[in-house]
């Protein structure tokens, strides 16, 4: 590889490459997102490399193992270019067929095809999938184009044009400036203006100073931020590039989580290719800027997402927070002026500075600019990653991008932000999504994750289930956190199990807001609301736990029982076989009945039944 | 596995020997051993010149690390919120069961090591099981019931 030393080089090398690509006819370009590697997109990766070779395909023929194409509902994805063919859930035994008609021949494999499940008719491109049409892919598009592991791809498309630009004529206050006009906001969560973050961090005194670049993804049920680091690691590299000169920073940080190996891996990867080429290290396409960046991982703490906990744990502590009167900007990284952004604020970056601040502040709402990605799972047809402008309401996120619910299950609530976000209700499904919207609803935006629950979901139990969390995930330092968490855990426990007292949802009530005003860092401060916002919108679920001792979602497991309905049962048989507990007892072809005392509602005899004869209540 | 001072201090002159380099030669050692064994601790607060106290802490505040031995296969359930309202609750309390261990433990012959794990980002396919870090996807009663069964049979 060659080192370049103008930022000419840099154009003379992308028109080389593009030379070196003409010839290319067709792309296969195989998802090795999050979703479809789970589900088998490794293995076709190597079955095409193996028909390629047996055909003996040449260079004419690319094979792209790709980032996430967001469709991970429909993954193992494999889209051909140039026409953009999206075939869907391919299997291993179907590689051969798609080689054959496909990619040496010009036809279509009707069978792969996505069917549109209104109108049954077949989808043949990408573009024209209600689940695509309906996005504004700007930030995470790129993505699932990609070849993870070739910086050339990535400069083959106008990789790092936007640094290139940077450097050929803006000053670093220009470059703040661009980025305040376009209105970004922190897309971790705080939503914190990143360009006034920025300038408070160059104003800021020190001759050393630090950006970072938070990949501690904690939110349980996002995943965004693992398929851009992962996916497209230049496009988040650049633009911590760009920001740490316009900082002044000469070193920077990415602080990744543990559990995401790939994303690491992937990113050093990158951060090696581009110093490769001097696109980092010293004197980066021979200007006088240098960035030295390096990878941290973290170890499975979720407070290590918070920013001085991060930074106290890249200075090799435990990840306790400190309280927020010194700023980072002014004395962050051993006590430095620092920059902290999350992995989707910084892939915003060059798109900025390439089309303008002011186009991108001409997308979303007034106070929320440009689009946000979004981790959309739970009880969803499409589940995946959603990218739309700020402000798209929530109907037209979880209907026409996610294809509603399946089983023809009642929509009951969108879980967002993560522990410290709430539920939003069925009743507030126009909502327009931004970060004021959500905050009034009583959740928040988070990283983005939205969690949709049905009616089989008890919002008890979910309250319940994000208390466990944070009473595992508090640091401990402040005792409002400490053992306030731990104590609203217990009585929400109690609730569940049919143990609670009347008068004990205001007693809860009352804790949640001590807990609210007393502790010291965003986590506890907004640990009570998973508690708070389910209340909010679903007391009466509350209610009937503590005063009827009645789960209405029939979820916890102390207040249901599971029986079987005599007319339904046909006697086959494959509950009691299937039953570890021998809970089942019956003669086959006789009506089978449940001992209520063995039985500890696993539920596989349930999942089991074809008939549908298996109540709870 | 016996931890080996060799290993250890490759480990440590890969980061080098400085207090900021402390978690991520910590990691190492975890991934290399599927624990923290005591003599790579004391080795590294030696080299890195800080209190053992200190290691300690960061030892047992963060969840990846484990003090005691861990099994040759381990399995993470992963409890994230997508995991969670999927069901899995319900596949940990029937892995649990089928084979008698809970959360952290680890089977007498060091075979077997069950975890959770708040997410790992496979939330489209919910819920996930881990083993070995192989990413089994949309599981149920019925599935992990299976693999519960697969696991004990290949340890005999």
């Amino acid at each position: 590889m060659m080192r370049l030393s103008t930022i000419q080089d840099l154009e003379l090398l992308r028109r080389e490459i593009l030379k070196r690509r003409e010839h290319i006819k067709k792309r296969v370009r195989i998802c090795d997102g999050p979703g479809c590697h789970s589900g088998g997109g490794e293995k076709l990766i190597q079955l095409f490399r193996e028909q390629f070779e047996e055909r003996g395909l040449d260079g004419s023929y690319e094979i792209a193992p790709t980032g996430c194409h967001g469709f991970c509902a429909r993954g193992p994805v494999v889209v051909l270019e140039p026409a953009n063919i999206f075939y869907e859930k391919v299997k291993p035994d179907q590689v051969a067929t798609i080689v054959e008609r496909s990619v040496v021949g010009d036809e279509l494999v009707e069978e792969l095809l996505y069917t549109d499940p209104e109108t049954g008719e077949k989808i043949v491109h990408e573009r024209d999938i209600p689940f695509y049409v309906h996005q504004e892919r700007i930030v995470i598009g790129e993505t699932g184009r990609n070849l993870i592991t070739e910086i050339d791809d990535y400069l083959s498309r106008g990789g790092y044009s936007a640094l290139a630009k940077v450097l050929t004529g803006m000053q670093p206050e220009q470059v703040i400036e661009e980025v305040k006009v376009s209105g970004l906001r922190g897309r971790g969560g705080g939503g914190f203006p990143t360009g006034v973050k920025w300038e408070s961090c160059r104003r800021a005194r020190g001759d050393i100073k630090y950006v970072m670049c938070n990949a501690d993804e904690g939110d349980p049920g996002a995943f965004m931020d693992r398929a851009l680091l992962e996916g497209n690691p230049h496009q988040v590299i650049e633009g911590m590039i760009i920001g740490a000169y316009a900082i002044g920073a000469r070193e920077g940080y990415l602080y990744v989580r543990y559990e995401y190996p790939a994303a690491v891996k992937n990113a050093q990867r990158a951060i090696n290719q581009a110093t490769e080429y001097g696109l980092m290290g010293d004197h980066i396409l021979g200007t006088d800027f240098s960035l030295k960046l390096i990878i941290n991982r973290g170890a499975g703490a979720f407070i290590c997402g918070e920013s001085t906990a991060l930074m106290a744990s890249l200075e090799g502590k435990i990840g306790e927070p400190r309280g927020k009167h010194i700023h980072t900007v002014d004395k962050g990284l051993w006590n430095r002026p620092s920059n902290l952004n999350n992995v989707e604020s910084w892939a915003n970056v060059p798109l900025i500075i390439n089309q303008g601040g002011k186009w991108f502040a001409d997308i979303g709402t007034e106070r929320s600019k440009g689009t946000k990605i979004f981790s959309v799972v739970g009880k969803l047809n499409n589940t995946g990653l959603v990218e739309v402008a700020m402000g798209t309401p929530l109907k037209k996120i979880i209907y026409d991008i996610g294809g509603g619910l399946p089983g023809g299950k009642r929509f009951k609530a969108v879980q967002t932000g993560g522990p410290s976000g709430g539920c939003i209700p069925e009743s507030m499904i126009d909502l327009a999504v931004d970060y004021e919207k959500l905050k009034g609803a009583g959740s928040m935006m988070g990283s983005g994750g939205m969690i949709v629950l049905d009616e089989d979901n008890c919002m008890v139990d979910v309250a319940r289930y994000f208390l466990n969390f944070l009473v595992e995930e508090s640091c401990g330092k402040c005792i409002p956190c400490r053992v306030g968490v731990k104590r609203m855990h217990e009585m929400v426990t109690a609730m569940c199990e049919g143990r609670a007292q009347p008068g004990d949802i205001e007693r809860l009530e009352a804790l949640c807001n001590g807990i609210k005003e007393t502790a010291l860092c965003g986590l506890g401060k907004s640990s009570p609301n998973p508690v708070l916002s389910t209340l909010r919108y679903f007391r009466d679920e509350y209610e009937a736990h503590v005063n009827d001792k009645r789960c209405p979602a029939k979820v916890c497991k102390k207040l249901i029982t599971y029986s079987i309905d005599t007319d339904k049962c046909t006697g086959c048989g494959v509950c009691r076989l299937r039953c570890p507990e021998d809970a089942v007892i019956g003669e086959k072809k006789e009506c089978h009945c449940i001992d209520e005392e063995i039985c500890v509602r696993c539920g596989i005899c349930y999942e089991g039944c074809k008939f549908g004869a298996i109540v709870i209540e | 596995m016996d931890c080996n001072i060799q290993e250890v201090d490759a480990i440590i002159e890969q980061w080098g020997a400085k207090p900021d380099s402390l978690l991520q030669i910590m990691l190492d050692i975890n991934h290399r051993y599927h624990y923290l064994p005591k003599e790579s601790v004391k080795r590294v607060a030696e080299r890195l010149e800080m209190p053992l106290n200190q290691l300690f802490s960061v030892a047992t505040f963060f969840k990846v690390f484990s003090l005691v031995p861990r099994g040759r296969t381990i399995v993470h359930i992963c409890t994230g919120t997508a995991c969670h309202v999927k069901g899995a609750p319900k596949l940990l309390d029937r892995f649990e069961k089928d084979l008698k261990l809970r959360p952290g433990e680890t089977t007498a012959d060091l075979a077997l090591t069950l975890e959770t794990v708040n997410c790992v980002g496979a939330c489209s396919a919910a819920p996930v099981v881990l083993v070995d870090g192989v990413t089994h996807t949309e599981m149920s009663a019925n599935k992990i019931s299976k693999l519960a069964k697969e696991l004990k049979a290949q340890e005999g």
